[in-house]
């Protein structure tokens, strides 16, 4: 189990620390999956992180992924019906399978100007 | 008299020294034309000092005019621009809605890299807290109309292109006819109501959307309704509650950011308007500016369930023109500062009314439940800093505040030290007020307006953000 794929930054400038999230109970290592979940915009002010590994359990779709994640950030909710879901840079639908090493991009939009 | 009489007369001597110099200049001018084949004089002047807009055919097969190919020389060097796409450029459009801080460097470069005509759409007034971001506009502008001052400094750039102003709000009552005008439009508004409305009038007219957005230290970008690309409710199709839609003047923006995404807009409008290049249709730029990374995502192509650009969609000009925007996305077009009424007037005082108790030295203590970082711009004296996210958790702290000051004033204070609350426009305090009611603070008050107010009604020399 790899901790610190990813060294954040706080949407104030300051460091957060990475977070590595262990949500399912650990069953043997190969029906688990680490995958990479970067957060945009709102995403990270609801989260104070701009992103987490996160680890499922193999089958997972992208849809499950965002029920974990708002699991464990509730206020994540609050963008749940209004985002861009991006699976390695690509648009994905919620229904699709990760991978391990898998990069979910959650990319609320952003109205200023 | 004498001396002034003298001054007059050697002024007039120059005057006369200089039109002999200025007709012997015209006669060698005369002379050169001749030579080159007789362009009139005076048509010559006026074109170096104002060059007229027509594409007059100089001879050369493109259109370009000597002026034109000299002023657009670096672009014409470019072999995947050349001629031919500085001719494209010059006979398009664009519209630009937004004079703001993504429409300020939009503008600048649209203007001078030579978009025949170039439309500015805003109904706002440059302001002093628009300066950092907003490069377009100079002090002198302070207060006047943010359309008048890109036009005229678009115009300082390139005074041969079209400027055109519409000093208007961009509703759906006049986008069809403003828009129908161009070729192109990019949106560099600042809320969500026009993003939906610019879009679906976009889908609506069959023009392409250059969108660009910028929000603290992140922006992005992309190039809706355009060769299969979405539209944004083909990403959208529900609105982001309000919560979720935080503006510039509440969350803060680092100038260059909007300006960066301003920048790859106009370059984006040149690449469609030029017919140049892979234009960011089917993807998504994302810009952040902390981390020094861009990042782009291929999106979604359009929707054939969208609502607006699906296949069965039949959305009509007239169905545009009756769609409430505002109602939509529970957001105001022009979006004022939000005011909640939340407290009954018995609980609220007004900063007017604060000032007078302090200076009757009433026991109290005054609790500001803005962010840390807010408090640290200004404050007032005294007040104790307790963040309305964290006010929950810091009861305790009031409390002791409370029987300190009470110790203070001694017995004279027999009903106990006083507990208003504070924060920037009075939404926060009340939100927090209702809180410590809940929490036993039953004397608690909010000040009517915030800090603001403060400024407003009490000390005019009080710093406002
Ligand atoms: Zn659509």
């Amino acid at each position: 189990m790899s901790v610190g794929g990813l060294s954040t930054m706080g949407e104030q400038g300051g460091e957060v620390e990475t977070q590595q999230a262990n949500i399912l109970p650990k069953a043997s290592d190969d029906s688990l999956l680490s995958i990479k979940v970067l957060f945009f915009a709102r995403a990270r002010d609801l989260t104070g992180l701009t992103g987490i590994s996160l680890e499922v359990s193999t089958g997972s779709t992208a849809h499950d992924c965002l029920n974990l994640l708002i699991a464990k950030f509730p206020r994540l909710d609050e963008i749940r019906g209004c985002m861009v879901l991006a699976l390695n840079e690509e648009y994905t639908s919620e229904s699709s399978l990760v991978r391990d090493k898998d990069e979910l991009a959650i990319i609320p939009p952003i109205s200023g100007g | 008299m004498e001396s002034n009489g003298g001054d007059a007369f050697r002024i007039l001597e120059e005057i006369e020294t200089l039109k002999a110099a200025k007709s012997d200049i015209e006669h060698r001018i005369a002379n050169l034309q001749v030579q080159i084949g007789g362009v009139a004089v005076e048509e010559m002047t006026d074109s170096i000092l104002c060059p007229p807009i027509s594409t007059n055919d100089a001879g050369f097969g493109h259109g370009l005019s000597p002026e034109m190919v000299y002023r657009y020389s670096r672009q014409l060097l470019l072999p995947s621009f050349g001629v031919k796409g500085q001719s494209n450029l010059l006979k398009s459009s664009i519209l630009v809605v937004g004079a703001g801080g993504l429409g300020s460097p939009a503008l600048l470069y649209l203007a001078a890299c030579g978009v025949g005509r170039l439309g500015i759409v805003d109904h706002d007034d440059v302001e002093l807290n628009n300066m950092h971001r907003q490069i377009i506009h100079t002090e002198a502008y302070i207060g006047q109309s943010k359309v008048k001052s890109a036009a005229a400094a678009c115009r300082a750039i390139n005074s041969t292109i079209d400027i055109v102003e519409h000093r208007e709000a961009l509703r759906t009552s006049n986008a069809l006819e403003i828009v129908r005008k161009y070729d192109i439009v990019i949106d560099a508004t600042d809320n969500l109501p026009s993003r939906y409305m610019i879009s679906d009038c976009c889908v609506v007219l069959g023009k392409p959307l250059v969108s660009g957005a910028a929000l603290g230290l992140e922006g992005q970008l992309t190039v809706y309704n355009h060769i299969g690309s979405p539209c944004y409710r083909c990403l959208f199709p529900t609105p982001p509650p309000t919560s979720a839609c935080q503006r510039c003047s509440d969350s803060g923006v680092l100038g260059v950011v909007p300006g960066v995404i301003g920048c790859l807009q106009a370059l984006e409008a040149i690449k469609i308007a030029s017919a140049i290049g892979e234009p960011l249709s089917g993807r998504m730029l994302l810009f952040d500016a902390l981390s020094a990374r861009i990042r782009i995502v291929k999106i979604r192509g359009r929707s054939l369930h969208c609502e607006v650009c699906g296949e069965n969609a039949a959305f009509t000009e007239q169905m545009f023109q009756d769609f409430d925007y505002e109602k939509f996305t529970q957001s105001p077009l022009t979006p004022l500062p939000l005011k909640l009424k939340l407290l009954p007037e018995n609980v609220r005082i007004s900063a007017k009314e604060y000032k007078e108790r302090v200076v009757k030295g009433e026991a109290h203590v005054l609790v500001d439940v803005r962010p840390e970082h807010h408090f640290k711009i200004v404050s007032l004296p005294k007040s104790l800093n307790i963040p309305l996210s964290s006010l929950e958790g810091k009861l305790p702290e009031i409390s002791s505040a409370l029987k300190e000051e009470e110790k203070c004033n001694g017995p004279t204070s027999s009903p106990g030290a006083s507990l208003y609350v504070i924060c920037r426009r009075g939404n926060d305090s009340q939100r927090a007020v209702q809180l410590l009611h809940k929490m036993g603070f039953t004397s608690a008050q909010d000040i009517i307006g915030g800090l603001e107010s403060w400024a407003r009604d009490v000390d005019p020399n009080f710093p406002i953000y």
